[in-house]
């Protein structure tokens, strides 16, 4: 894109409140900023279509449990992938080091009998060392992330298969199962809730301390802007999007509790989601991340480490797809020479469908998981909808492009200035 | 035939919620050359390119006769098939591409779609000894100056047979020399029948070319000077520009000058790309408390690369020499380094290294003190929009909130969100790389205010500057850099254009 030109520098000096006197908040009803919502309303308005074609089969408890089991490696392989994308990078080996990271789990599980603490701990470590081999050859040496991470897709690959000698390796202990594909005990019990039947008691308390702990951070965060004198949304709406969003996570937990109480995986999610939410949005290190994407040179000249940055955050890369290499093989009870094959394609299209920029800069740890879970509720409806795998095939690209075309078109019309 | 090539009568541009351009007339006389001077964000662009055909005909209003027939242009093309064309700004060469090719682009000299090399490279070479640049057409554009790449545009204008050309601040990047040079292509043009439109901040190179000068103000013409009738000096060409008599391009300024702060000693730099080739040799200088000290050079002299070279070595390899601060040397080796021993450098190329232009402005005024906001590695993000908001109010910087993206701010905007967030940093040490190039002179008076504000708060400045007239209004004290080495150094009550070009040119070839 060029750079702004004379008539954007003429729109912006007549902006209202120019000439650094108060601005007068907005009254009345505050404007949908579609570019940043358009993913979540895209994401109702798919689970929506997809509940009347199934006829409420995709809202079953036990189908939720299953999209949310079926895409937790893809989702957690997604939250890194974004941080890697917003630094203006990429990651092409995650499929394969997914491989490599749940064979070598396995083969200290099953082949040499390590305790599963113990080889889960040396398995993360593992894929950090391979993050770290390529961060170092990224931040450090100069390549070019698609080159070093192509080269990482067969290079672990290759490894996978030496480690496995070209043959599935299982059973995986029961923990690491119950971690996969488990559910929360029902330590308490179960109530009746009338209609819907009973349901675990356990996980409706959970599920409401976290409602109540999110409100609560949101009203603190609020009274925090107000005693800065800062603009707030008006009450109205902010409590009108705490029920909605209480009232979706309730209805959840609820669906789930009444099937087989909550997922190990639904609640690992959960906490990785919330810490590198947190992480980007508040954190030094979060920002320096959107710093090094929006412009390395301009990061470089503030001071920030940005070789530093890139080379840690695929270290992280490392150790979340070694996460997600676990959890693949615990759910298969299996490790396989060819797991994980397509998976970075797969966390890719979750980042840019949740609103990554191309250029790198832009995007959030929800809207990947948003992105990811667009992704895994078409699959999960249209093959509720009994339609071929090529057609799901076909609508999954076709939303990538819609979803890159409306930032791109969005972006325009707004008159952001890219590089 | 008439005598005017160009009438444009009531142009009017909007865009959403602003008027660009309202109603302005404009008429350019065949074979003269026009200059059009007004602030940044004046208009003048969008008038340019309304004529051009860049904003198609029926997204403006008013009418543009060429040569006395209606011009409704719907792109570049129509507009170049009547002999008007723009170079921009900011060069459209491909770097990696020879001059002919580039001369040629979109055109070739082709029969059947194969393309004839030997008259493509035989008629460059014509034209480029018609502007004068001596280089093979062979030669890759990347690995000429960019004021050599600024006569290839020419070139390249003049091989669609050209007959009004329209220049869009082709100066701004340009050394005096090439400047000189570019200047006396276009009164050979002019000569030689070709009408000029040229838009220059560059006052005084405006009144030595242009035989008449249009002024705009916020979208509307103001007048046209015409020497027939009118005085022409700077004054009043400023006058019309900004709307008010500017008695002093300056504010007054009373230096209270301390104790030394920084000092730099046989500070030597090599080329990355050339490593035997000393882009900074021996270099010494003094800063103290309290003094705006001036680094004056011609282009490659090794300003910019002085600077960023102590600035945690950004810039250079074999570096060698010493830096003192407050008397004791101290290791500039990291950017981290620098900023920690109290050292800012505000880059002379905002948008490339100074600007995270796709964020706002709060987080570009914090990035480089975050830690400043941060408590065991979390951002306070009320006390970070207090702090920004804060800069935004005290150094004006036009924008409705400091969540605007900086993308979308004026240059001069820009310039001062830049600087915020080097005096977030409390330095003791300023440099400031043209502080003021490409801002219009209402946003230039503001920021010289703000640079007096740092000294009198007991900071050393260094500008670097490639207008004389700046450091002589601004600086106490003056350095000539000329090939790398400081050849001068001169108090302000002895300081000349005339005395520091000597000392700039010293040593050239």
């Amino acid at each position: 894109m060029a750079a702004p030109t004379n008539s954007d520098v003429a729109l912006s000096e007549q902006l209202p409140g120019a000439g650094g006197g108060p601005v007068t908040p907005k009254r009345g009803m505050p404007k949908i900023n579609l570019r940043a919502s358009g993913i979540y309303i895209a994401f109702a308005l798919i689970v929506v279509l997809f509940a009347i074609t199934t006829d409420g089969a995709l809202l079953q408890p036990q189908n939720i449990s299953n999209v949310i089991i079926q895409n937790s490696y893809i989702l957690i392989l997604a939250i890194g992938m974004i941080l890697i994308i917003i630094a203006g990078h990429i990651d092409l080996s995650v499929g394969s080091v997914v491989a490599a990271t749940g064979a070598i789990a396995a083969v200290l599980m099953v082949d040499h009998g390590w305790s599963w603490p113990l080889a889960i701990l040396a398995t993360l470590v593992v894929g950090g060392i391979i993050g770290a081999w390529h961060g170092y050859w990224v931040a450090y040496f100069g390549i070019p992330a698609f080159i070093v991470t192509l080269a990482g897709m067969l290079l672990f690959r290759a490894i996978t298969m030496t480690i496995l000698g070209n043959q599935g390796v299982g059973p995986f202990p029961e923990e690491v199962r119950t971690l996969a594909n488990g559910f929360t005990e029902g330590y308490l019990g179960n109530v009746g809730l009338g209609p819907l039947g009973g349901a675990d008691l356990f996980s409706i308390i959970v599920g409401g301390l976290v409602v109540i702990g999110w409100a609560v951070t949101q009203w603190r965060a609020r009274v925090g802007r107000l005693g800065y004198g800062q603009q707030v949304e008006p009450m109205w709406l902010f409590l009108t999007k705490i029920v909605i969003a209480g009232a979706v996570v309730m209805g959840l937990i609820i669906q789930l509790a009444r099937f087989k109480n909550l997922p190990w995986v639904l609640v690992l999610l959960a906490v990785l989601v919330l810490a590198y939410s947190v992480m980007t949005s508040k954190a030094t290190f979060g920002r320096h991340i959107y710093a090094v994407g929006g412009n390395l040179q301009a990061a470089t000249l503030s001071g920030v480490k940005v070789k530093s940055v890139v080379f840690w955050l695929f270290v992280n890369m490392g150790v979340l797809s070694a996460v997600a290499g676990i959890i693949l093989a615990g759910r298969l009870n299996l490790a396989g020479p060819t797991a994980g094959n397509a998976f970075e394609l797969d966390a890719i299209a979750a980042a840019f469908i949740g609103g990554a920029a191309v250029q790198g800069g832009v995007g959030k740890v929800i809207g990947a998981i948003t992105g990811g879970l667009i992704m895994g509720v078409i699959n999960n409806g249209m093959s509720l909808a009994g339609e071929p795998p090529e057609r799901t095939m076909l609508v999954k690209g076709a939303v990538l492009l819609i979803a890159v075309a409306f930032d791109v078109w969005t972006k325009r019309r707004a008159g952001v200035a890219g590089r | 035939m008439t005598d005017d090539i160009l009438r444009m009568r009531g142009i009017t541009m909007e865009f959403p919620g602003v008027k660009a351009l309202s109603d302005v007339n404009l008429t350019v006389r065949r074979g003269e050359i026009h200059a059009i001077c007004g602030e940044n964000g004046a208009g003048k662009s969008t008038l340019m390119k309304v004529l051009s055909g860049v904003y198609p005909h029926g997204t403006y209003s008013g009418e543009i006769e060429v040569d006395g027939e209606p011009g409704h242009f719907s792109g570049i093309r129509d507009s170049e098939h009547r002999g008007i064309v723009i170079i921009h700004q900011e060069l459209a060469l491909c770097a990696q591409l020879s001059i002919a090719e580039n001369i040629f682009l979109g055109n070739e000299r082709a029969t059947r779609g194969m393309i004839d090399w030997n008259k493509t490279n035989h008629d460059a070479d014509n034209l480029l000894k018609r502007v004068g640049l001596r280089e093979k057409a062979t030669t890759t554009v990347a690995d000429i100056g960019v004021g050599k790449q600024q006569l290839v545009e020419i070139a390249k204008a003049l091989s669609k047979s050209v007959r009004l050309l329209i220049l869009d601040e082709p100066t701004a990047a340009l050394n005096d020399r090439d400047s000189e040079h570019l200047l006396d292509l276009l009164r050979g043009l002019r000569d030689e029948g070709i009408t000029c439109v040229i838009i220059s901040h560059k006052l005084n190179e405006v009144i030595s070319i242009a035989d008449r000068i249009s002024i705009l103000r916020d979208g509307k013409m103001i007048r046209t000077l015409d020497p027939a009738n009118d005085e022409i000096t700077e004054d009043v060409i400023i006058a019309g520009m900004v709307g008010r008599d500017l008695e002093h391009r300056f504010p007054p300024h009373e230096p209270k000058i301390g104790e030394e702060v920084l000092r730099i000693e046989n500070w030597t730099v090599h080329s990355p790309i050339q490593p035997d080739r000393a882009v900074v040799s021996n270099a010494s200088l003094t800063l103290r408390a309290g003094e705006i000290v001036g680094l004056a050079g011609l282009m490659g002299a090794g300003r910019t690369e002085l600077a960023m070279s102590v600035f945690g070595r950004s810039y250079g390899v074999g570096i060698s020499g010493q830096v003192y601060k407050n008397g004791k040397e101290i290791r500039t080796r990291t950017v981290q380094e620098a900023i920690r021993h109290g050292i800012a450098y505000a880059t002379e190329d905002r948008k490339r290294y100074g600007l995270n232009l796709i964020d706002d402005i709060k987080r570009n005024v914090s990035a480089a003190a975050l830690t400043k906001l941060a408590s065991r590695g979390f951002v306070n993000d009320n006390e970070e929009n207090k702090v920004a908001e804060s800069y935004r109010k005290s150094m004006n910087i036009k924008a409705p909130t400091v969540a605007s993206i900086t993308g979308k701010l004026s240059g001069g905007n820009q310039q001062k969100v830049v600087l915020a967030k080097w005096i977030f940093t409390d330095p003791d040490v300023l440099i400031l790389d043209e502080p003021t190039r490409g801002i219009d002179v209402g946003a230039k008076y503001e920021i010289y205010t703000i640079i007096n504000q740092l000294a009198d708060q007991g900071k050393a400045v260094l500008v670097i500057s490639s207008e004389l007239p700046e450091l002589l209004g601004l600086c106490d004290r003056i350095y000539a850099l000329s090939a790398g080495r400081i050849t001068g150094e001169v108090p302000r009550e002895e300081a000349t254009q005339e005395r520091l070009m000597q000392f700039m040119t010293k040593g050239q070839g």
